[in-house]
């Protein structure tokens, strides 16, 4: 395996070649050129390939080059309500789990009420069911689609990938159907496990399933977090009150409007297995609509319209095995997975024909470990500095937009961001742009501090702008207010610190790992309705984490000693942990009793036990370094 | 596509221009969806692992018995298996009196469908008559074979395993190799892995839950099973 010195070195070489400007027919004369039109590989010049590429070899570099922008975007569709007369509905929905034995597989009904697969029984009822009844229901199964194409290159096989379907007999998609929900309309999702039977996982992938919300203010029975986990032949039901945090503590009935989410995802969290099932496509948007934030640009903030104008971009990159053509995955490895495939939306680096107007788009790094530095680039002159906006920080719209050349998002951060491709394409007189990653990364463990130069990164989507028309929604930079930061200025119950460390060969919390069993695995205990300072640190140089806290968001109070940046003076549910660097952040648990994590969510380490389980009751603990 | 200049859609071409600009280029001559047939083969997913991760090496056990990896130690096997050395001072010592707590708990599944592999780190020092002395002094019981072999099958091995780190000084330190169970199930194309030092039990459920899934008696009422009786 190359280091990275020798995977820097032949990016340098590359940089050379493009510097020196060298023909497509010099370089065969050199020897540099295959046929196929790319680089040969050869050491120093393409650090990954020294010794060539065997079957079975799933690393960086390894797979087979496919062209860009063969495909438009795809857009998932919308997640369709069903009628409690919906067949999937036969055992009517109801508070506590359906635990009868199910005589065709000898397993409950439903897999709620199971902890790391083991039944409790009398546990996992929904908290807060009779006070907001559901009011809309879902159904989603769990399959394996065989025929999913990534590219229109025919000579790339179909995939296989799992994923979430509409809830009927059709087959899944990756990323799956777009769920729709909306503020104060409770709802219920019944998700069905039909993937298919562990031998028959293509390489990777276990059928066992936990669909957790990401950032939704759930109870622990319906936010499906990593011990619970549902079996093949098992359903499990998600319950929503659909309310703000606060709901039923210091912002009653219905909660703070100031802690209103909008784009949240869906994805698998089974202990252990987490980075297998999401890249096999466990994985799906969620956005979230209130009074302001309404989906209609005619309305509320004036927000670009939903599905139109407000498009979710899900970021994931993969590797091919080169002698298959198939997607794999290295489930040995630990430092992290970094692809050399980028897919938006399950496509090849697509385009997208957008209109000469405002759109916003939800901008998901999808892990499972590559962070990314997006620009938009003029591929017609790479030396443009292009702004745009940032209008929201992990879904969560900031106080008032801010305006970027490009900005930072590592796994399962979501960054909403406003482009305004009329007055862009004017400014510059283009009718492309790219948005493109210039952030260098060759491991897992962590991007490097390098940002390519522009139009050498790696575009993930090709904007294609079309002819001018009408735009309803605001603009950024009128400086449109949207919802302020709740206080931070409340003493905190207990400050805990948190050490996020590699030791052994593997990751920890405190110096321990993840453990799922109930009585041993729960590290402390929050005072439900209080307020806490947690100081997250990463003392040990080399690698990143961007750590994910379940139940609530916090605000960052300080990174390194100082403020955070504008576009991180915001709630959010994923903190960045750069090399070396403590971060300082604000809680308050509120309205729900349960357990919850606290994880990398660079999902190779979080598999490799960076996670630890939390509670929230009645009385806490003080415990500073639990 | 229409809309673009050529010259635009190469220098928008993806990652590494030259690359990519060049790939393109050739592409873009005819339809690039319509590329030639590239030579994929079919290969079954459980032998791309065996090829990547499980090599047939040689291999001798604590009792002087030769064995080979693939054929005889994993083929068809659930196995856990981790690296250590006999005068390993700091870890190695509490992580095999870890091991040994689970396999008393899981003593009915040991050696039966479950087996338990400690590879030395340091086959120029531990020989099989180093190791047996090492596995009577800690009771590890049948069912659990430590192993030694040569210096570069070894190396091979743990390379294949993924006892590694992409970072040189810290690969090279062999006790960063020590604190960690590669778990398996090798007919079932499941691997995972758990810190040799955590909560023995949990080591336990983690073992079982790439054996069984789900656990037996798991979705009994009232069941407390983890593991064993």
């Amino acid at each position: 395996m190359a280091n990275r010195r020798d995977i820097e070195t032949a990016r340098k070489n590359r940089l050379e070649i493009v510097k020196a400007g060298l023909s497509r027919r010099e370089l065969f004369k050199m020897g540099l050129l295959t046929t196929a039109g790319y680089l040969v590989p050869k050491s120093g010049l393409s650090a990954w390939a020294t010794t060539g590429c065997s079957p079975g070899q799933c690393q960086l570099g390894c797979s087979p080059p496919i062209a860009p922008f063969l495909d438009p975007l795809y857009v998932p569709p919308v997640l369709p309500a069903r009628p409690l007369t919906d067949p999937g509905f036969t055992h009517h929905p109801r508070q506590c789990p359906n635990n009868s034995i199910n005589p065709t597989n000898g397993l409950p009904f439903e897999g709620r009420g199971q902890f790391n697969g083991v039944l409790r029984p009398g546990t996992d009822c929904f908290q807060f069911f009779d006070q907001f009844p559901p009011q809309q229901f879902f159904i989603q199964r769990l399959r394996a689609n065989h025929h999913f194409r990534i590219t229109s290159d025919k000579s790339i096989p179909d995939q296989t990938i799992w994923g979430f379907n509409l809830g009927g007999n059709d087959s899944p998609m990756f990323p799956g159907p777009t769920i729709v929900t909306h503020y104060q309309q409770p709802l219920l999702i019944r998700r069905f496990n039909e993937l298919p039977p562990q031998a028959q996982n293509g390489g990777f992938g276990v059928p066992e399933a936990s669909s957790h919300l990401h950032n939704f203010h759930s109870g622990s029975e319906s936010d499906g977090g990593p011990c619970r986990y549902y079996f093949r032949g098992q359903y499990f039901d998600y319950f929503s009150t659909m309310q703000q945090a606060g709901f039923d503590s210091d912002h009653q009935p219905n909660g703070d409007i100031n802690e209103s989410a909008s784009t949240l995802w869906y994805h698998d969290h089974r202990v252990d297995h987490t980075a297998e099932n999401t890249y096999k496509g466990l994985v799906g948007f969620n956005c979230v609509f209130n009074q302001f934030d309404t989906g209609d640009e005619g309305t509320g903030f004036h927000l670009p319209s939903f599905p139109d104008f407000d498009v979710p971009l899900f970021l994931t990159d993969k590797l091919i095995d080169p002698a298959t053509g198939l997607i794999c995955f290295d489930t040995f490895g630990f430092d992290g997975l970094i692809g050399d495939v980028q897919l938006v939306n399950g496509k090849v680096q697509p385009f997208l024909e957008v209109q000469g107007r405002r759109y916003r788009f939800r901008v998901l790094d999808g892990g499972p470990s590559r962070f990314y530095e997006l620009f938009l680039t003029d591929p017609n002159n790479l030396s443009q500095v292009i702004p745009f906006w940032v209008i929201a920080n992990d879904g969560n719209l900031l106080p008032k937009p801010v305006q970027v050349t490009s900005f930072r998002v590592g796994p399962s951060e979501r960054y909403d961001i406003m482009i305004d491709f009329k007055s862009l394409g004017r400014k510059f007189g283009t009718t492309v742009l790219n948005l493109e990653n210039r952030l260098l990364q060759t491991d897992g463990r962590a991007p490097t501090n390098t940002i390519l130069p522009a139009g050498q990164g790696t575009t993930c989507v090709q904007f294609r702008i079309g002819a001018d028309v009408p735009d309803g929604s605001v603009d950024p930079a009128t400086g449109p207010a949207f919802y302020q930061l709740p206080s931070t200025h409340v003493a905190p119950r207990v400050t805990r610190t948190f050490e996020f460390v590699r030791k052994n060969g593997q990751w920890q919390i405190n110096g321990k790992g993840a453990d799922c069993s109930f009585e041993t695995g729960i590290r402390f205990t929050v005072q439900k309705n209080t307020s806490e300072r947690w100081i997250l640190r990463n003392s040990s140089g080399g690698w990143q984490h961007p750590i994910h806290i379940h139940l609530e968001e916090f605000q960052i109070l300080k990174r390194n000693g100082v403020a955070p940046p504008r576009v991180e003076h915001s709630r959010k549910d994923v903190c960045r942990l750069g090399f070396n660097e403590e971060v300082e952040i604000f809680f308050r648990f509120r309205d729900f009793r349960g357990d919850w994590p606290m994880h990398c969510h660079n999902t190779v380490h979080e598999d490799h036990n960076m996670m630890l389980l939390w509670q929230v009751q009645d009385v806490g603990d003080t415990n500073p370094n639990p | 596509m229409s809309r673009m200049t050529r010259r635009s859609w190469l220098a928008a071409a993806g990652s590494a221009s030259a690359v990519a600009g060049s790939a393109s280029r050739l592409l873009a001559a005819k339809d690039p969806s319509n590329s030639p047939p590239r030579g994929f083969q079919h290969i079954p997913p459980r032998e791309l692992i065996r090829r990547r991760h499980l090599p047939n090496v040689e291999l001798m056990t604590q009792d002087g018995k030769r064995v080979y990896f693939y054929d005889d130690l994993v083929k068809d096997k659930i196995v856990v298996i981790n690296f250590m050395y006999a005068h390993c001072e700091k870890l190695c010592p509490t992580m095999t009196a870890n091991l040994v707590r689970v396999r008393k708990i899981l003593h009915d599944r040991i050696g039966h469908d479950i087996f338990m592999y400690s590879i030395t780190l340091k086959p120029e020092e531990d020989t099989s008559q180093v190791l047996k002395e090492y596995a009577d002094m800690h009771g590890t019981g049948p069912g659990w074979l430590f192993l030694t072999g040569k210096p570069a099958d070894i190396e091979l091995l743990r390379r294949s395993l993924g006892f590694t780190t992409s970072d040189p000084s810290e690969d090279a330190d062999k006790s960063t190799h020590i604190g960690m169970l590669r778990i398996g199930n090798e007919p079932m194309l499941r691997w995972s892995a758990c810190p040799a030092e955590a909560n023995t039990q949990w080591i336990a459920t983690s073992i079982l839950s790439e054996a069984d899934f789900p656990l037996k008696g798991g979705s009994r009422e009232g069941s407390t099973v983890t593991a064993g009786k």
